[in-house]
C-alpha cells in the first residue's frame, strides 16, 4: 500500500489547526511519533515556547498482562496544564488505547479549558469511542491488526511512513 | 540454580539482595526509576499502575523512614498499602512467619515488603511462596538483620549515578560499622558488579567483618588515609541498638577518630559528595556541619529512595 509523503500530510495538518489557534492553545506529543510531530507543527504553527511530551507507558491499560515495556522517558510539560486549550498530537490513530491514557495522564498535570485530537494519518480499528478533530489523513480501508504502521524521522530529520509486519 | 530472584525469563520476581544481581537488572532498575523522579513534581501525585493491588509492608523490626518511603512509594503507584507492625501483633502472640504470610495471602496480597532482625527471612518467605505455587506473589526485602538492605544500596547508586554519571571511574569510601551494617553489604555488592574500581572500606578492626577484603576492597584503618582522593564518600549509622560487649570506647572517641568532619572530608576531591542512609548520629559518625554543608547529598538520597521503590515495585508487579 502506497502512503502520502509524511512531511505533506504535515504541512496540511498544520493548516488544518491553524485557523483554530487560541491565545491559551498548546502542543502536547505523545511519545515517540507524536513529539517528533508536535515539534514540528510548533514551528509551522509559529507558536511560542516549546511543545510538551508525554509518554503513556505508566497509563497503559495492558500493564497488567504485559507489565513495563523498558524504561520510559519522564514527562516534559513546560507550561502550566489549567486553562490551557491542548492540542493532543500522535501519529497514528488506531484502537483510541494509546488516547485514552494520554488523556489520563493530562489530567494528573492539571484541569485544561479543552482538549482536542490532531494525528497524520488514521487507520481505523477503533475500540473506544474517540475522534480525532484534526486529521491529515485517513485510510480508505482500516488495516489488518496484523500491521503496524509508524511514524520514522531520519538522521537528516525527515519524517516518513512505515508499514511493518507487527 | 537459578538465581532465586528472577523467573525463568531473567526477569526480577522477588528483590532479596543485591549480591549476585546481574549488572544488567541492576541498571535496567536504576533507568526504570528516572521518570518516576518526576512524578513529585505534578499535580496529581500519583500513577496508576498498581491499581488495586495490594502491598503489606511486614515489619518485624522497627523503621520509620524505610517504611514511610516504602508506603509512600505504593501510594503514588495508587496501591492498597497495609502496613503491619508484627513486633506488636500476632508473632508476639506466638504465631510463626509463615503462618501470618500464609494469613496475609489468604486476604489477596499481591506483594509483601519485609523487614526482619534475622538475616534470610525475606528469602524463606520467597521460598515458601514458590514452594506452594504462589508465583504472582512478589517480595522486597526491606534490610534483614546483617544481610542486605537492598533498596538502599539501589538508591544509594541512584544517587552516585545522578552526580557522578560513570561508576567506572570512581574512588568510593564506605566508612563505619561495616559489622553491623546489610547497607554496606549491598552497597558493597552493587559498587562491584557495577565496575567500581577502587572501592575502599574504612572503619575500626572491631567493626570491620572479618576477611572483608575478600569483597574486592582496599581497607583502611586511618581515616584521613582513606578519604585522599575520594569522588564518594558513604558513612554508615554506628549501629547502637546491634552492640554488644566492648567493640567501641564512648560515642564521643568514636567521633573524633571516625567521625566526618569539614577537616577530613577536605583530603577527599573537592566535588565528592557525602552520603549517609539516616537515622543521623549528629557528632558520632558525622558532623553537623558537613550533614548540612554544600557536599552532603543526604536529602536527595531520601527523594530518590521513593522513585527507585516505584520502580522495584512496578517492576515486579508486571511480571
Amino acid at each position: 500500500m502506497q502512503f502520502p509523503d509524511a512531511e505533506t500530510l504535515c504541512q496540511q495538518l498544520a493548516e488544518q489547526i491553524r485557523p483554530n489557534l487560541q491565545p491559551n492553545t498548546v502542543l502536547i506529543g505523545i511519545r515517540t511519533g507524536g513529539e517528533w510531530l508536535a515539534r514540528r507543527l510548533h514551528a509551522l504553527l509559529g507558536l511560542e515556547g516549546a511543545p510538551g511530551a508525554i509518554d503513556i507507558s505508566f497509563y497503559r491499560d495492558d500493564y497488567g498482562a504485559r507489565g513495563l515495556r523498558g524504561p520510559s522517558l519522564r514527562a516534559d510539560i513546560p507550561f502550566s496544564i489549567e486553562d490551557a486549550a491542548v492540542i493532543l498530537v500522535d501519529d497514528v490513530l488506531y484502537t483510541g488505547r494509546t488516547t485514552r491514557a494520554a488523556l489520563n495522564e493530562i489530567f494528573d498535570f492539571g484541569r485544561p479549558a479543552s482538549v482536542e485530537l490532531a494525528v497524520l494519518v488514521d487507520r481505523g480499528g477503533r475500540e473506544l469511542p474517540i475522534a480525532a478533530r484534526y486529521c491529515a489523513h485517513t485510510l480508505p480501508e482500516p488495516l489488518p491488526a496484523a500491521q503496524n504502521l509508524q511514524l520514522e524521522r531520519t538522521n537528516a530529520g525527515v519524517l516518513t511512513l512505515r508499514l511493518i509486519d507487527a | 540454580m537459578r538465581n532465586p530472584q528472577l523467573n525463568k525469563h531473567g526477569e526480577l520476581q522477588h528483590l532479596l539482595t543485591l549480591d549476585g544481581l546481574p549488572r544488567e537488572v541492576i541498571v535496567s532498575i536504576l533507568d526504570h526509576a528516572a521518570p518516576f523522579t518526576e512524578v513529585a513534581e505534578r499535580e496529581v501525585k500519583k500513577l496508576p499502575l498498581l491499581r488495586g493491588k495490594s502491598i503489606f509492608n511486614l515489619f518485624f523490626e522497627n523503621s520509620t523512614r524505610t517504611r514511610t518511603t516504602f508506603e509512600i512509594a505504593a501510594k503514588r503507584l495508587s496501591a492498597d498499602v497495609v502496613n503491619l507492625n508484627v513486633s506488636t501483633s500476632s508473632t508476639a502472640k506466638g504465631e510463626s512467619l509463615l503462618d501470618t504470610v500464609d494469613n496475609l495471602c489468604a486476604m489477596q496480597a499481591d506483594m509483601f515488603v519485609v523487614r526482619h532482625a534475622a538475616s534470610g527471612a525475606p528469602v524463606l518467605i520467597a521460598q515458601h511462596l514458590q514452594a506452594t505455587g504462589r508465583d504472582h506473589i512478589h517480595v522486597i526485602n526491606a534490610g534483614d538483620g546483617r544481610h542486605a538492605h537492598p533498596t538502599q544500596g539501589l538508591l544509594d547508586m541512584y544517587t552516585i549515578r545522578h552526580y557522578k554519571r560513570d561508576f567506572t571511574r570512581l574512588t568510593v569510601a564506605i566508612v563505619g560499622d561495616v559489622l553491623h551494617s546489610r547497607v554496606a553489604r549491598s552497597q558493597i555488592a552493587a559498587l562491584t558488579t557495577l565496575g567500581v574500581p577502587e572501592l575502599r572500606i574504612i572503619g575500626p578492626r572491631t567493626l570491620l567483618p572479618v576477611g572483608i577484603e575478600k569483597l574486592g576492597a582496599r581497607i583502611f584503618h586511618d581515616m584521613r588515609e582513606g578519604l585522599r582522593g575520594a569522588d564518594v564518600v558513604m558513612m554508615l549509622r554506628l549501629q547502637n541498638e546491634r552492640m554488644s560487649g566492648a567493640l567501641l570506647p564512648t560515642p564521643q572517641e568514636y567521633f573524633k577518630v571516625w567521625g566526618l568532619t569539614a577537616e577530613k572530608l577536605a583530603l577527599a576531591k573537592p566535588d565528592a559528595i557525602v552520603m549517609h542512609p539516616g537515622p543521623l548520629n549528629r557528632g558520632v559518625e558525622i558532623d553537623s556541619a558537613v550533614a548540612d554543608g554544600a557536599q552532603a547529598v543526604i536529602l536527595p538520597q531520601v527523594t530518590f529512595g521513593i522513585a527507585v521503590r516505584m520502580a522495584v515495585m512496578s517492576m515486579l508487579a508486571g511480571q
